[in-house]
């Protein structure tokens, strides 16, 4: 699945929770993940928000952490990996 | 079974409190008040000869046959509009009586035609049966007299012929149309010798008859009689099944001669439906027979080679070598499956089953994800079930009737008859829906309100009716306190008590005046019984989850939930679409709705299956298609889903399609998807399918067999070989053995067996220890979770968005002639209703783009264009189109995005941004202009 489309899920999530506080928002946004994301697509969101160079809300961004409590989350603007290139998918 | 009759009591149950003890012929009879003595006299077992009396429709008293004798009563009443009296002494054949009763015959029968014999209906003819039972023995009056037998047939409806020679004006038919279905399409003209039945005043296909068939089946005669009867003859036996197309699950006695069938009647006893039908269960049955039906199986290594006729041993083989050489060079996870909301429990069963335990993962879906998904997640969310809290007779009870994003007159016709009869007997109606459905004004029923929304606004509606409950005081307190949790309760009470969620402000969001909103939520928060009723036009929304918890929340607050009457319940779609959830069709549920990462209930399928399996999530179909166009997806197994057709953005599903080395289709025909299959698994249709179907009621109906499955194997038995040679066997001997499984590992259906349902017609689950004849109403006393849960919705506008060039909003929806992607319905004469989508465009919209009703329009989103026919309408708002899904080449769905439910992945079908412009000339039908679409394979088979 394109990060876009990763992005759009995860931030479209948050958004729908948001009313409920960050920290309240991001740990349901992980359980959902959790619950209905398949292996694959929950870590390739993991990579997203360890490259941080995509538009990932800052809920979806709590949340990760929440999922991979040892994610290191990268310089806003570094490249994504090769094969989570958003452009073209 | 010889052909199954059911006993005909006259007039209509009745039920009361108190009963009341007559004397029929001598013999004592017990009855609720207000029975008639023909009713009591039937249940005594004495039948008192009748003709415009049957046991479907209010007494009429119009044929004077049934007249009886009552001690200490002037005259020979009715007995049919008489209602038995404590203590009535009847008498029902006396020499006055036989001799009034043989008058009676005499009159019908001296302007009736004397053909009995070459009839279409000898034998099965109530005149016929009359004239016995009065020892008719000659007519006195002579046939030379004016008379009716000239009177031309009307044969202008496909299903049935209308014989007015044949006629002896009993009204039923009228009746039966009044009544029974509420479409009120015929009356009697004239008045005396004059008195004919006319439809509408024109012919039967040109009125507004829906050829439900309720007519036909009240006919005593031959005079509305089924083509097919004529052609064929009267039926010898019958098998009772259940309907393959809608989720009302309509009950059926199949009636054939040898092998053929000869007609569809539905079942007085049936559950769902009780004696009644539409025109597709009733008459477009044709397609389980058609040409087009594939028998064998096929396989090609290619999607551009011809396909090959193979056995089902090699058929079997081939994709089994396929699958697992797939796996074993891109991983376990690389293959999935979809079933079918068309094929019964026991055939989904499997297949999930095949796709935990042989291909050992959990990536299996059904196409609830884009209908019904959003339902499962919000009732589970708020009750604990993911399933409706009533059955269809609650309606009965209902004293307010909300129905939102439903359009049931077409898409659930029976449930809406039933519905009709309700409002037409004094309960209100409240329709939020951005178009005129049928509903909002039909024959003597009317909408208190009809709240015509803006596509993609029902979160704002729903907090906006929440805010009026919460601040104007409408809240049921007491109900709240003893059965809701408080903490929940408050926060949402809060959140909707905002000035931001009142009418007020949400008017310019949603375009629905405040003051009718307020109105409405009153009337609703009034009831005393209020009853919500919705569909995919809830569902199918970026918010559709969102949407089902704040229907939740407002039934919870006002004390809507947990007894008759009330209510919130989905229209499920699908025969079986119900079925298909329950049946764990979801990547992250096994059957029973409980997470696979949940370790007991996995070791429960783990000890069952004799393998580990798979605890997390598996791949959503949108998922799968995006995978495969990745190409980590390479193969799939398709149950009886036409997901090229059907699931949105038609280019990208075909494009993921193409991109699969290896797709198995299990179907009827070669539809849009197996265009694109390597393998091909000739399925069953209902007719020849032995299982069970779920409607959207949880009702558990048999399907039972009519005739040996056409392509040699039950649809079950070839899932179960394709697992065996997978490496992982499944063997039952009979369908039976399926559900004493799924029984077995599923608390809900613990007590479901073939032998319970043989007995007691149906179950509405959970049916187990603690409810063993089944559960109509849920959520009595106590919610299943226990406490009911409130859940705050604030309303996050889709992102789908009109701009300068896609002003306007698509949105669509059913017919009721033709059924989901038109797979059965276009192959049956039920074409001759509905022969083409049509594009609704409102009459401003129209005119703006120099459009005309007929003229072909393309309709362009974003993503992609397709060709139409306009039609002008004024039941869509302005800048709201409208369209259907029927036929293949409309390619509605080729328009339709990627946007999606935010918890289920359910497509926001009803919401996208369009542009229609008309054709500059007329081109063929189709967005290529030859009839085929951008993609379409040359090897389609499309239209009918």
């Amino acid at each position: 699945m394109s990060s876009a489309d990763l992005v759009r899920m995860a931030n479209q999530i948050a958004a729908n929770l948001r009313h409920l506080g960050d920290e309240e928002a991001a740990k349901l946004t992980a359980g959902h993940i959790r619950s209905f994301w398949a292996p694959p697509m929950r870590a390739d969101l993991l990579r997203v928000a360890a490259s941080g160079g995509a538009p990932l809300d800052t809920i979806v961004m709590a949340a990760c952490r929440i999922l991979d409590p040892s994610l290191g989350i990268a310089e806003p603007g570094t490249p994504l990996p090769a094969d989570l290139d958003a452009a073209g998918r | 079974m010889t052909l199954l009759r059911e006993h005909d009591l006259g007039t209509p149950a009745r039920s009361s409190d108190t009963v009341v003890t007559i004397e029929v012929d001598g013999m004592p009879v017990t009855v609720p008040a207000g029975t008639s003595v023909m009713r009591a006299a039937a249940l005594a077992g004495i039948d008192v000869p009748k003709l415009c009396a049957t046991d479907s429709l209010e007494a009429f008293g119009s044929c004077r046959l049934c007249l009886v004798e009552i001690e200490g009563v002037r005259g020979t009443p009715a007995s049919c509009t008489t209602p038995a009296a404590e203590g009535m002494r009847v008498s029902t054949q006396t020499s006055r009586l036989e001799k009034l009763r043989r008058g009676v015959m005499e009159l019908y029968i001296s302007d009736h035609p004397l053909d009995c014999l070459t009839c279409a209906a000898n034998g099965d003819c109530e005149l016929q049966d009359m004239a016995g039972a009065v020892g008719l023995r000659d007519v006195r009056y002579g046939y030379a007299g004016d008379n009716h037998l000239d009177e031309p047939k009307d044969e202008t409806n496909p299903y049935f012929t209308f014989d007015p020679a044949k006629c002896i004006v009993c009204s039923r038919c009228v009746r039966a149309c009044e009544e029974t279905q509420g479409t009120f399409a015929l009356t009697i003209e004239g008045r005396g010798f004059g008195s004919k039945v006319s439809p509408s005043g024109t012919n039967f296909f040109d009125s507004e008859c829906v050829s439900c068939g309720a007519c036909v089946q009240a006919c005593p005669t031959a005079t509305l009689e089924e083509k097919s009867v004529i052609a064929l003859g009267v039926p010898r036996r019958s098998v009772l099944t259940t309907c393959a197309y809608c989720g009302v699950g309509c009950s059926f006695k199949v009636e054939l001669r040898g092998d053929e069938v000869v007609r569809m009647v539905p079942y007085k006893d049936g559950g769902a439906n009780e004696g009644h039908s539409c025109v597709k269960g009733r008459f477009a049955w044709g397609y389980a027979t058609h040409k087009d039906r594939v028998l064998s199986p096929m396989i090609r290594e290619s999607i551009d080679q011809e396909w090959r006729e193979v056995s089902w041993e090699e058929a079997i083989t081939y994709a089994a070598t396929r699958l697992k050489a797939i796996q074993e060079r891109y991983g376990v996870g690389a293959i999935g499956g979809i079933t079918s909301s068309r094929c019964t429990d026991e055939e989904v069963f499997v297949v999930q089953k095949m796709v935990r335990a042989a291909f050992g993962n959990n990536n299996v879906d059904t196409c609830a994800r884009v209908c019904h998904s959003p339902t499962g997640y919000g009732l589970k969310q708020t009750f604990g079930t993911s399933a409706g809290t009533q059955d269809f007779r609650s309606v009965d009870q209902a004293d307010v009737i909300v129905v939102i994003g439903a359009n049931p007159t077409d898409a659930h016709p029976v449930f809406a008859s039933r519905m009709k009869r309700r409002l037409r007997n004094g309960a209100k109606l409240v329709v939020i829906d951005p178009r005129r459905i049928d509903l909002v004004r039909t024959p003597h029923v009317e909408a208190s309100y009809h709240l015509q929304l803006q596509p993609g606004t029902n979160v704002a509606v729903m907090n906006a009716f929440a805010h009026v409950v919460v601040t104007e005081g409408l809240v049921d307190e007491a109900y709240v306190a003893e059965r809701c949790e408080d903490d929940s309760f408050a926060d949402w009470a809060a959140f909707v008590a905002r000035p931001e969620n009142s009418p007020e402000a949400l008017a310019p969001i949603t375009g629905v005046p405040a003051g009718e909103l307020r109105a409405a939520a009153r009337l609703y928060a009034a009831g005393p019984n209020s009853a919500i009723y919705y569909g995919l036009g809830v569902t199918e929304h970026s918010q559709g989850s969102t949407m089902v918890m704040s229907m939740a929340n407002l039934a919870m607050a006002t004390g809507n939930v947990g007894r008759e009457g009330v209510g919130v319940n989905p229209l499920r779609g699908q025969n079986n679409v119900q079925g298909s959830c329950d049946m764990g069709s979801f990547p992250h549920e096994f059957p029973g709705y409980r997470h696979v990462a949940d370790d007991a209930v996995r070791a429960i399928f783990e000890e069952a299956w004799g393998r580990t399996l798979d605890n997390e999530p598996g791949l959503r179909i949108p998922n799968m298609f995006d995978a495969a166009v990745e190409g980590t997806f390479r193969g799939m197994f398709v149950q009886g889903e036409d997901v090229a057709q059907s699931d949105p953005n038609t280019k990208h599903v075909k494009a993921a399609l193409a991109a699969l080395d290896l797709l198995i289709v299990q179907d009827l025909f070669l539809n849009e998807t197996a265009a694109f299959a390597h393998v091909f698994f000739p399925g069953t249709s209902f007719l020849e399918k032995d299982g069970t179907f779920i409607n959207a009621e949880r009702r558990i109906n048999r399907v039972r067999p009519v005739m040996r499955p056409r392509n040699g194997k039950q649809e079950w038995q070839v899932v179960c070989e394709l697992s065996a040679a997978l490496g992982h066997p499944m063997h039952y001997d009979s369908t039976s053995q399926i559900m004493d499984e799924i029984a077995a590992t599923t608390p809900t259906f613990s007590g479901v067996s073939f032998d319970l349902l043989d007995k007691v017609g149906s179950v509405q689950w959970p049916c187990n220890e603690k409810a063993p004849l089944g559960t109509p109403i849920m959520h009595i006393g106590s919610f299943v979770r226990g406490k009911g849960h409130f859940v705050a919705t604030p309303f996050v506008p889709t992102e789908e968005r009109t701009n300068r060039r896609f002003p306007l909003i698509l949105t669509t929806g059913r017919i009721l002639s033709q059924y989901n992607v038109g797979a059965q319905t276009r192959r049956t004469e039920n074409v001759r209703w509905h022969g083409e989508d049509l594009l609704e465009i409102h009459p401003f919209d129209a005119e703006e783009r120099g459009i005309a009703d007929g003229n072909w329009v393309t309709v362009a989103s974003r993503v992609g264009e397709t060709s139409l026919r306009a039609r002008i309408s004024d039941r869509m708002p302005q800048g709201v189109v409208y369209t259907t899904f029927h036929f293949p080449e409309s390619g509605a769905n080729v328009v339709t995005t990627e946007h999606s439910d935010w918890a289920t992945n359910c497509p926001e079908y009803k919401v996208t941004a369009v542009e229609v412009r008309a054709h500059a000339r007329e081109p063929l039908a189709g967005a290529n202009g030859d009839g085929t679409h951008e993609d379409t394979p040359t090897d389609v088979l499309v239209g009918h």
